[in-house]
């Protein structure tokens, strides 16, 4: 199937599955994203990042070039030290490169990326405000939602609400992160990152300190998500099932400096089911990908 | 069951710990007898602090006031200093080293120095409070403002937050804790400044009283001034406390 004939599909998912509870969210008209055209959303031509100064100089990441369509989910893969958090920086404008280019829809990035969903590690939620007030925070900071929040609070709540609705959160939005367990912060943290309907969300090793189950039951979310928004996401992470479960592509980096050394399309049918990791299929890209890292860290 | 008696228990610990002190002070006076001229007993000090009460209550209400200036002044200027070192490493690096000399000079040293410029009374007590008050809360607010998480501000910044909005946002809130516990050792030692000053130059005031008693070698009424400034202090710390509860709940998880 053709990325446009999937994209069609997802957009029409979108409009039949998530029309009712999804018409209460349509806020502001510039937030219904264009079809797909050619133009990839993300792209990256010839980055390189050194860190350091002086004496002390290391190329982090190497002229890559990498590009991300419009609604794709791309994972990055590689081994420990690779500059998979640099990509991340590089993308979202945090960091210039030092050669090369970034460009985000065609525009070239010069200063920290706006509109970008993020979540790490860690959720850095904050610790003084309840799981809804921080799902809300960006929306007391992205344009247009800043200007309005005050005036349809009640409104942003509901969206909000709705959101936590569907990762099972509803019942803790009034407690405080500390509160909650792991995996639950790590679902906020993931809400907080796509509240305002981001049009890319960076995820770094987002599931990374959480227990098996748990984590799995996170892959599933984040698919249910990505296929009602049909944001494009990139996703770093050096667990390989991960990476094959959610992603349509994905990149093995060298260690560093950081170059692409395999790039491997992931042609499995959506929705997929943790059953499918089990499966021939799945289990093939997983090992042709583990092999190439294996063989780029001897 | 258990907990809730444990807590009722702790709550009475600080008084019983009181009245021991209290009682071990009256019998090492009763023991030392006529000798006891210096050190009076608890009893002599409470009545003392009867007879006098007409003079010890103007002066307490003067030291009370001169510290709260102070120590409102303190917290004030305090969170402007701090939030400037915190937010900007160029005002941290040209600041700071002044600052830690400023702290590192003896304030009794400087109370002449005030008297000279505003005179004797309440404007150098004030001052000497402030002074000695408002390091703590710059260092506490920069140390605050310095620890915001780096993922964190990545976070604000990717979604599209100016600097303001991750001050107001993150850095105040996160902040927060650290300010209210430096109010209370603020609190404390602006009482210290404002008897100071007192002592070596007002009219009015504890510092004052407990001067002119003990040039009057009424040891009784000196002690009585420390009371009053010990409970005051006690006071002030415990209001404080209420208040720092009251606004950083979340920092006092797991309860």
């Amino acid at each position: 199937m053709s990325m446009s004939e999937r994209l069609a599909e997802l957009l029409a998912f979108d409009s039949k599955g998530g029309a009712e509870p999804m018409a209460a969210c349509a806020l502001a008209p510039e937030e219904q994203r264009p079809p797909h055209s050619g133009q990839p959303y993300v792209d990256l031509r010839g980055a390189s990042l050194v860190y350091g100064s002086g004496g002390e100089q290391m190329l982090a990441i190497d002229r890559l070039d990498l590009q991300v369509g419009q609604g794709e989910f791309v994972a990055v893969v590689g081994p420990s030290g690779c500059g998979k958090s640099t990509l991340m920086k590089l993308v979202t404008g945090l960091l210039q490169p030092d050669a090369g280019a970034v460009f985000i829809q065609g525009q070239k990035v010069t200063g920290p990326v706006r509109n970008v969903g993020m979540a790490f590690q860690n959720s850095t939620l904050l610790p003084w405000r309840t799981t809804l007030e921080n799902v809300l925070l960006p929306f007391e900071l992205v344009k247009p939602h800043r200007q309005r929040i005050r005036r349809h609070h009640a409104e942003y709540r509901a969206r909000a609400m709705h959101l936590l609705d569907v990762v099972g959160l509803k019942d803790f939005a009034e407690k405080y992160p500390w509160e909650l367990s792991g995996g639950m912060q790590q679902r906020a943290n993931v809400c907080r990152a796509l509240v305002h309907q981001p049009p890319l969300l960076m995820l770094d090793e987002p599931f990374g300190a959480l227990d098996a189950f748990t984590r799995e039951e996170l892959w599933l979310l984040t698919q249910q998500l990505w296929l009602k928004q049909r944001f494009s996401a990139i996703l770093v992470t050096h667990d390989l099932r991960e990476a094959v479960f959610l992603a349509d592509r994905v990149i093995v980096l060298s260690k560093r400096p950081g170059r692409i050394i395999l790039e491997r399309r992931v042609d499995l049918p959506r929705p997929r089911s943790l059953a499918h990791t089990y499966e021939p299929a799945f289990s093939e890209i997983v090992h042709e990908i583990r092999d190439t890292i294996l063989e780029a860290r001897a | 069951m258990k907990t809730s008696t444990n807590v009722a228990r702790q709550a009475w610990v600080p008084w019983v710990t009181t009245l021991a002190l209290l009682v071990l002070w009256q019998i090492v006076a009763m023991v030392l007898g006529s000798a006891s001229l210096m050190l009076p007993a608890p009893t002599a000090i409470a009545q003392s602090i009867g007879q006098h009460y007409d003079v010890i209550w103007p002066n307490a209400l003067q030291t009370l006031y001169t510290t709260g200036l102070g120590f409102g002044l303190a917290v004030a200027l305090g969170m402007v200093f701090g939030l400037a070192i915190g937010a900007s490493s160029l005002i941290y690096r040209g600041v700071y080293p002044l600052l830690i000399a400023f702290n590192a000079v003896p304030k009794v040293a400087l109370v002449p120095i005030f008297v000279l410029w505003f005179g004797i009374g309440t404007l150098p007590a004030v001052v000497t409070a402030f002074s000695l008050a408002v390091f703590p809360i710059i260092v506490n607010v920069a140390t605050g403002l310095s620890t915001i998480d780096a993922e964190m501000e990545d976070v604000m910044r990717s979604l599209g937050a100016t600097r303001w909005d991750i001050l107001t946002k993150v850095g105040i809130p996160r902040m927060a804790p650290y300010l209210f516990a430096s109010l209370k050792i603020a609190i404390t030692l602006a009482f210290v400044g404002s008897v100071l000053s007192e002592t070596i130059a007002s009219n009015e005031g504890i510092g004052f009283l407990m001067q002119a008693a003990s040039s009057r070698f009424d040891v009784p009424l000196v002690f009585a001034g420390v009371i009053v400034i010990a409970a005051m202090a006690v006071i002030a710390y415990q209001l404080c406390e209420v208040i720092e509860g009251r606004f950083t709940h979340w920092a006092k998880r797991g309860k």
